[in-house]
């Protein structure tokens, strides 16, 4: 079998584990969501206009998707581990970085069902403008999603033998990926000013894209000798 | 280990003869005083990002090769690395409040750095708290907080800043260049010393346990 045959069949072995329960897409969006009102009240006030807390907006946004991203990853990996799958799955007599690539793009899948739940939301109820480049911003989203998740998938598998896996995932993704998160506000935030700065929204795109394109080589290059005990 | 003495009796050279030609060195015209803390806040910047890449060569080969000495470079030049940049995170602000007013800006050399410190805090934390096997995850993490530190670089050059440019150093003038070479070389001779000193106590750990596995059986 090919290497994306194998990503594929992993990635539809956890879609129809999904599907029976939706335990992590339900739990996820509704914690995605309840993110977002925690941050309304700490940055809306009261006698403010409609629309005041517009630039906060990129950042909920992305905080939220980070915050819900980790919450995710546990649970993907957790699964596994209770059911003691992840060592079959590590047994198969298949190459270890198409495994990985089809976790990363379960993870990505899921990130994109809570960013299309995110987005609108955010925008109603900040006022933000996040429609006005909306090529620009699906591309800042899928490029922020994939470097968040090559890391996150990365060493929540890896954590899945360690200790106290809960604490420490966060511990290890948030300094290793705050470059992804400011990169992604930054470029969310020049799309949602006005006028649009366009170009500067590219450049931080461009500069996501390089984030990606070292964080996917060193998960894919590493993922080997870490699930190797 | 046999380097220890030398590299004892170096630092102390250095560490005695620096303080006397950063003292010797003329006032810089716009900043005065302030600017001597640069012969201290730069070098253990330049120690600590020394230390990184060590720790990411170390990590490497730990990972991929498994060899019980590269894990203990790894570990000691990680330890290193938070010790010189708590040193950097000390002096950057006592001279930013001087020199900008601000105790702490948020400017992406600084923040960079700052994410960069707290990498290597997750790599102690992960080493000391993940349990049986931990060594490997924390080398992972070793790997890619080399992979981001060029980021760091980059930034610079991407965005603009208030900071000091890097090309300050080479373009320095002549009478400032003796102390701020001599205050380097301390630097990195201490941070040679340091980690010798981790390794070889590591190495000595590693074989106490071994002894009393084997007095076990």
């Amino acid at each position: 079998m090919n290497f994306a045959a194998i990503a594929w069949l992993v990635l539809r072995k956890d879609l129809a584990i999904e599907t029976r329960s939706w335990e992590i897409v339900s739990t996820t969006l509704f914690f995605a969501v309840s993110c977002v009102l925690i941050f309304a009240f700490a940055f809306v006030k009261e006698e403010a206009a409609p629309g005041a807390a517009a630039d906060a907006a990129a950042g909920i946004l992305w905080i939220a998707v980070a915050f819900a991203g980790t919450l995710a990853l546990g649970r993907t990996f957790e699964r596994e581990r209770y059911g003691d799958t992840l060592k079959a799955l590590l047994l198969a007599p298949a190459p270890r970085p198409a495994i990985y690539v089809g976790k990363l793009l379960g993870i990505v899948l899921l990130l994109a069902a809570a960013e299309a739940l995110l987005v609108p939301l955010i925008a109603l109820l900040f006022g933000a403008p996040f429609f006005s480049r909306p090529l620009i911003l699906i591309g800042l989203l899928a490029a922020g999603t994939v470097g968040f998740g090559a890391v996150g998938t990365l060493f929540a598998a890896m954590l899945v033998r360690a200790r106290t896996r809960d604490v420490l995932l966060p511990i290890l993704l948030y300094p290793i990926t705050v470059p992804v998160i400011i990169a992604g506000v930054r470029g969310t935030s020049a799309l949602t000013a006005s006028p649009v700065n366009e170009n500067l929204a590219l450049m931080w795109l461009a500069i996501l894209t390089s984030f990606d394109v070292v964080f996917v080589t060193l998960a894919l290059w590493t993922f080997e000798p870490l699930m190797t005990e | 280990m046999k380097y220890v003495p030398a590299l004892t009796v170096a630092v102390a050279v250095l560490f005695v003869s620096a303080p006397i030609l950063v003292a010797m060195a003329p006032y810089e015209s716009t900043m005065g005083l302030v600017q001597k803390i640069f012969y201290f806040h730069v070098p253990s910047w330049i120690a600590m990002y020394t230390a990184i890449y060590v720790n990411g060569a170390a990590s490497a080969l730990f990972l991929f090769r498994s060899r019980p000495a590269a894990d203990r470079v790894g570990a000691a030049s990680a330890e290193l690395c938070v010790l010189f940049g708590a040193m950097g995170l000390v002096t950057g602000p006592l001279w930013g409040v001087k020199a900008w007013g601000h105790w702490w800006i948020w400017e992406p050399r600084l923040t960079m750095a700052l994410l960069l410190w707290l990498v290597y805090i997750s790599y102690l934390l992960v080493r000391r708290y993940g349990g049986p096997g931990s060594e490997k995850l924390a080398a992972a993490v070793g790997v890619f907080g080399t992979a981001v530190s060029p980021f760091v670089y980059v930034s610079v050059n991407l965005w603009r800043t208030i900071h000091p440019l890097n090309s300050v150093v080479p373009t320095l003038k002549s009478p400032f260049r003796p102390a701020f070479g001599i205050s380097s070389l301390a630097f990195l001779a201490l941070f040679g010393l340091l980690l010798a000193l981790r390794v070889e106590l590591g190495r000595r750990q590693a074989a106490l346990d071994a002894l009393y596995l084997a007095d076990e059986d």
